[in-house]
């Protein structure tokens, strides 16, 4: 049953009821937060034994999610949306929102990637954090941080999303400020955390503006409904939601917060700050397709961010020299792929979704790949100090070189499907968006290889007291399975598979013709990134490599290294505007505010003081006085009497 | 009816002896004594214009006058005994420690 078909888009299905396996559903959330509850509370008693529940709730809920995924997939496309209603949450006048949770072909891809992945990391970071005193409480913090990704990829409705979207935003807080004692860390994530603030102010009035518009936060509901909403309030909530999606995927304008987030222990930066929370803002505006597909507007300004943050982390990878900075410029950028193919409208969304799932395999891949030479390289995270990493860690080596051919997009890896993909759809829609893709394709075919060279070949530049060496068992296992997935996730597409799939939540989009055959294009990407990898093995891989970054760079390069200047702009235009602001603030404060509510009291205390002289303590004074009082009543009397 | 005017001059000059008095002395003893003597001038214009009007209240006003006035004595006396005991002196303006 199609609620809202009058638009040619958006066709949600009324879910069905849960039965069977779908009964299960809640527990995919519950039991993340189960392992969080017990980890945390239960203290020093878990220690023993807490990473390893820890890590068994994730696979649990992926065991679910596979054997919910595997009942959808033999089911009818018209029946492929399973509700649950859990219990009435808010109940208030006529506020109405219940603890639903909806189970579609959307959120059935994202659970696979949530608790596969996640899992994966899960398993990693048993050996990865093997000798941190505080291991436990860094799994109850993950189990924290994939039940809220859960509770947000599983909501039904706006409230519930915003549920699970501010505790992913306190799971990233606590983990990218685990190692608290680093003041580096406490303050990337503080940064984090305001910055993620701003959004989510843009996400909540979003919903909000739903409340008032349609009465109604649910998905169904407000999709039933957006037909009939001016496109004003529409193109309104789009930019507010598409402000959420900034916060949490780090896309310009509150992009400065990524490259810091780094600060976090790696397989968090693997798992949240590369594989799934950072997506959540491309989930909320494919989610959300129902309203950007009527409010126009609001789908440029998504294509003009995406367009520009894709570049904008693209330039920023070139020029850093921290592993995980290179990777983080290189999320922000993919990221930005995928939200261009989300702002694309109809003929993108899939591929948005596809680009995410296999980049959340590559990226995680190769996050996990870096903090396994950073591992054997005593926690060095400068790939000026690494070169030829590769003899003395060769499963490291192999599985981030899959890792790197995905994300260049080398012909028959998973990128090079989902990459061109949405180049190609970007190319059909507006061709100057295409070509600046098309160029960030380059950027990335660069600065990947740069980073390739710098850690695996060249010649070795560590230290003597550095004793590179291959990781646990625990630690390269996930790698191999994500590097199979960065090679093979590309089957998706096989058929148009993934098109098909996400038709029922994003609906069919008419194919338009791309300017050029899509062969063209394919070919035109390769070259492309090809051009991209030659110049990085011309300027990196043929030359000296300076343990310190060279000095005499260009104005490019040193815009780079500072981040774009995007600490500087926040710098100047809110950070220190609002020390201004808050500081004149506290003065009007305490000279304005307490001067008043204190100078009347002063005034009354003067006065007073001056009139307590009459006291004197002479009891013939105070007579007189009495005398007077009489007399000038007894003539105020006669005056009175007389006339 | 009787002319009661001289009783009411005499009141008068009575109350403004007594005033002046008051607030002119410094001896305490003799302040009281001034006290009295308005006391009792008022009491005679109570009587005078009982007189006039030719009934009681005013007379019976200045009984209660005079039981108020010799109370009055009783605590006035034995606190200006107190003072006199511990400062030497009955001067009222020596008396002057309760002020701001």
């Amino acid at each position: 049953m199609y609620l809202l078909s009058d638009a040619g888009h958006v066709p949600v299905v009324a879910p069905t009821g849960a039965d069977g396996i779908y009964s299960l559903m809640w527990l995919v959330v519950a039991l993340p937060l189960l392992g969080s509850a017990v980890l945390l509370l239960g203290g020093r008693f878990t220690d023993r034994w807490g990473h390893l529940l820890g890590t068994a709730m994730p696979i649990g809920s992926f065991v679910i999610s596979l054997l919910m995924f595997v009942d959808l997939l033999g089911r009818d496309e018209a029946d492929r949306q399973v509700g649950q209603h859990l219990y009435d949450w808010i109940d208030v006048g006529s506020l109405h929102i219940g603890m639903d949770l909806l189970y579609d072909p959307l959120s059935a891809l994202f659970l696979l990637l949530i608790t596969g992945v996640g899992s994966l990391i899960h398993v990693y970071s048993i050996g990865y954090m093997a000798h941190d005193p505080r291991r436990r409480r860094f799994f109850g913090y993950l189990n924290l941080f994939v039940a809220a990704m859960l509770m947000l990829i599983l909501a039904e409705n706006y409230l519930g999303l915003f549920l699970g979207w501010e505790g992913v935003g306190l799971a990233s807080y606590l983990l990218i400020g685990f190692w608290q004692h680093k003041p580096s860390a406490a303050a990337a994530a503080k940064k984090a955390f305001v910055m993620n603030r701003v959004g989510d102010i843009g996400l909540a009035l979003a919903i909000a503006l739903m409340f008032v518009t349609f009465g109604t936060t649910s998905f169904s509901g407000v999709s039933a409904l957006a037909g009939g909403a001016s496109e004003n309030t529409l193109t309104a909530i789009g930019l507010l939601l598409l402000l959420g999606a900034c916060g949490k995927s780090a896309q310009v304008p509150l992009q400065a917060w990524l490259l810091d987030a780094m600060e976090g222990p790696t397989p968090v930066s693997a798992l949240i700050h590369a594989a799934t929370m950072v997506t959540a803002g491309v989930y909320l505006v494919v989610r959300s397709n129902f309203i950007f597909e009527l409010a126009p507007h609001a789908q440029t300004v998504v294509v003009i961010v995406a367009t520009v943050t894709l570049l904008w982390g693209a330039v920023l990878g070139c020029a850093k020299d921290d592993i995980k900075k290179v990777l983080a410029g290189s999320t922000m950028s993919q990221i930005g792929y995928m939200m261009l193919g989300a702002g694309l409208g109809t003929a993108g969304y899939a591929f948005a979704i596809f680009h995410l799932l296999t980049h959340g395999f590559f990226k995680a891949n190769m996050f996990l790949g870096a903090g396994s030479v950073m591992h054997g390289m005593n926690d060095d995270v400068d790939m000026r100090r690494y070169g030829a990493v590769r003899h003395a860690m060769p499963v490291t080596f192999l599985t981030f070189a899959m890792g790197y051919l995905a994300i260049i997009g080398f012909p028959g890896f998973s990128g090079f499907w989902s990459k061109d993909k949405i180049i190609e759809t970007a190319l059909a829609e507006n061709w100057l968006v295409g070509v600046l893709a098309l160029l960030g394709a380059g950027v990335t075919g660069f600065y990947m290889t740069r980073l390739m060279l710098l850690t695996f070949f060249t010649e070795k530049r560590w230290k003597d007291d550095v004793h590179p060496h291959e990781s646990p068992g625990v630690m390269t296992f996930p790698l191999i399975v994500l590097a199979a997935l960065s090679v093979l996730s590309g089957v998706l597409l096989l058929g148009d598979w993934i098109v098909d799939w996400l038709s029922p939540v994003v609906g069919h989009a008419e194919h338009h013709e791309p300017p050029i055959p899509a062969l063209a294009v394919t070919g035109l990407a390769v070259l492309v990134v090809a051009v991209g990898v030659a110049i990085a093995w011309f300027l990196v891989g043929k030359r000296e490599v300076a343990l310190t970054p060279p000095e005499d760079v260009s104005f490019v390069t040193r815009a780079a290294r500072r981040d774009l200047y995007g600490d500087d702009i926040n710098d100047t235009l809110v950070v220190r505007p609002g020390g201004a602001l808050t500081r004149a603030l506290v003065r009007l404060d305490s000279s304005g505010v307490d001067g008043v509510m204190a100078g009347g009291p002063a005034q009354v205390a003067g006065i007073a003081g001056f009139l307590r002289r009459a006291q004197n303590g002479f009891v013939r004074t105070y007579a007189l006085s009495l005398l007077g009082g009489v007399l000038l009543v007894v003539l105020a009397l006669l005056a009175v009497n007389l006339t | 009816m009787d002319d009661v005017t001289p009783y009411i001059i005499l009141s008068s000059i009575l109350f403004t002896i007594g005033c002046v008095g008051v607030l002119t002395r410094r001896n305490a003893i003799v302040v009281f004594m001034c006290v009295e003597l308005m006391l009792n001038a008022c009491n005679l214009a109570l009587v005078a214009f009982a007189k006039q009007h030719g009934n009681l209240d005013g007379q019976v006003a200045a009984f209660f006058v005079m039981v108020v006035a010799a109370a009055e004595v009783v605590v006035g006396l034995a606190i200006i005994m107190t003072i006199f005991r511990t400062r030497r002196s009955a001067s009222v303006d020596d008396a002057s420690l309760l002020k701001y």
